[in-house]
């Protein structure tokens, strides 16, 4: 730090930044004009329901997260909720990847028939918005083919989100300098093999970012699934409301779970990156 | 020389990019043992000949022979092929995920299925051969260019191969780096492997070349001894090239 208050060959001392720069640098004027916005903002929402007469009742809250009864100790609907949402993500997640995988490698081919398929899935699923979605696996394919509204709800959510993956995937592997396919090459290497060993793993550097962006918007998406009544966190959220009428506080309560959930996630995969980054 | 098994003929061969005739009417045999440099000023259809070499190009027509395989696109034994052809690249392509050592086994273990074991005593016996067997656990770019160079020659050397091409191999190293290199390709020539090199070190060609080649424009202009070649160049053309490239 010492040398950086000195100006270079004469030894003279830098002139100081303006006075209002070094007012709104420092960390405790931040921090205290984002408790301030915060704050006005809290109390904007709380007075409004003040002045609607809103009566609140927190303390009914935590009997949703867990429960000590007679019996012992029980999980409430709020995690039954989040953990079923968790599962309904991750299926729909791993089918998105496999079904983005697919698409991207046909987009990559370089066969015409491959290609067009790719793109006209891709425009096709990119233009539909994802409760139409929602509604033709259920109303539609559901009944023709078979199948009850969890299947609808991870295919609607997987292919919505394939869409989107194999987009990240096509980046992913188009950022791998096309050296390294000819060394592969040369050393007789299968297309198969180039992706699998050389290609995949070194794309994963370049995905990794965006597809934890994608993970984020595929766990708050399957939100959605509320509308046909897949239980999961947010249906929970609305039972327990019909129940209660405790709008305000139960849909608070969902906002942060969802709110932590995908920022564990963002920070989790953030201390990736850097590990990651590290080894190369 | 000429008693020596033919290793790569090529026969009349042209290539296109689009309309852009790439090389024109090549007429070339590298026999076995033998050791070729090409050189010649930069778009003159070097790295595209070698590249067609092992099939990381396709001519369009005549006709390329290598160790006895007719090479054509889509042709069924071109990955046999490409296992007995080494490339050696500019930009040296090592593969930045993993280690030196897995570098040179990934290769015989995938494509050749050749055990684990055995895979690591080659890597490292090649390493050994390029003089860096203290990197073997380093990532490549945790290695100076001359050194990543050097792992890509023992990567392809792994492959037990028969032919070593070598795209510029010097070109994209710091000047201090170059005789390291160079030093292990002489080295490599002493074994007796065929070699195709394209490169503008003279001072490795006067060495090393059986048979020197330049090319201008896609045309091969002049093939001869490097006695001769560089005495006595039959082309005007190359008499200049070489003019200016050994001035300094």
């Amino acid at each position: 730090m010492t040398d950086l208050g000195i100006s270079r060959g004469t030894g003279q001392p830098l002139p100081k930044p303006p006075y209002y720069k070094r007012f709104f640098g420092s960390s405790l004027v931040s921090v205290v004009i984002y408790a301030v916005i915060v704050g006005l903002i809290a109390y904007g929402s709380y007075s409004g329901a003040q002045g609607m007469g809103y009566n609140w009742q927190w303390y009914r809250v935590p009997q949703f997260l867990y429960r000590n009864t007679e019996i012992g100790f029980e999980w409430g609907e709020i995690p039954i909720g989040l953990v079923a949402t968790i599962n309904l993500s991750v299926i729909s997640f791993l089918l998105a990847t496999a079904i983005g995988l697919l698409v991207a490698l046909l987009r990559l081919s370089g066969l015409v028939v491959g290609t067009s398929v790719a793109v006209a899935f891709l425009e096709l699923i990119r233009n539909i918005p994802l409760l139409v979605l929602l509604y033709l696996f259920y109303y539609v394919l559901g009944p023709i083919f078979g199948f009850n509204r969890y299947t609808a709800s991870i295919l609607t959510l997987a292919v919505f989100h394939s869409a989107l993956i194999s987009e990240i995937l096509r980046a992913g592997i188009n950022a791998v300098p096309t050296g390294q396919w000819e060394a592969a090459k040369s050393i007789g290497m299968t297309p198969y093999q180039t992706y699998k060993y050389i290609v995949l793993p070194q794309s994963v550097r370049f995905m990794l970012p965006p597809m934890t962006g994608e993970v984020v918007h595929l766990i708050k998406s399957s939100a959605i699934v509320s509308v046909i009544a897949v239980a999961e966190l947010t249906t929970f959220g609305r039972n327990i409301i019909s129940d209660t009428y405790m709008s305000f506080e139960i849909w608070f309560t969902i906002a942060l779970v969802y709110l932590v959930v995908t920022l564990i996630l963002s920070i989790g995969v953030s201390y990736l990156e850097k590990k990651y980054a590290v080894d190369q | 020389m000429t008693q020596l098994n033919p290793m790569i003929e090529v026969t009349n061969l042209d290539k296109f990019y689009g309309t852009f005739h790439a090389l024109k009417n090549i007429d070339l045999t590298v026999r076995q043992g033998e050791k070729v440099v090409i050189c010649g000023p930069s778009g003159s259809g070097k790295s595209t000949l070698i590249r067609c070499f092992n099939g990381l190009e396709w001519h369009n027509s005549g006709r390329l022979v290598i160790d006895g395989i007719e090479v054509y696109e889509g042709a069924k034994e071109i990955r046999e092929l490409r296992q007995e052809v080494g490339m050696v690249f500019q930009q040296f392509n090592l593969f930045p995920h993993l280690t030196v050592l897995e570098n040179l086994m990934i290769g015989p273990m995938k494509v050749r299925k050749i055990s684990k074991a055995q895979a690591e005593e080659t890597a490292r016996n090649y390493l050994d051969r390029v003089h860096i067997p203290e990197q073997a656990d380093k990532y490549p770019a945790q290695l100076s260019g001359g050194q990543q160079q050097r792992v890509a020659i023992a990567r392809s050397l792994c492959m037990e191969t028969r032919i070593m091409l070598f795209d510029e191999p010097t070109s994209a190293l710091d000047p201090e780096m170059i005789n390291e290199v160079l030093d292990v390709m002489v080295e490599l020539a002493d074994t007796g492997m065929t070699m195709v090199v394209v490169t503008h070190e003279m001072g490795f060609a006067r060495k090393v070349a059986d048979t020197m080649v330049f090319m201008e424009a896609g045309q091969i202009v002049e093939i001869s001894p490097p006695e001769q070649f560089f005495t006595n160049p039959s082309s005007e053309r190359c008499r200049l090239f070489l003019n200016q490239i050994l001035e300094h």
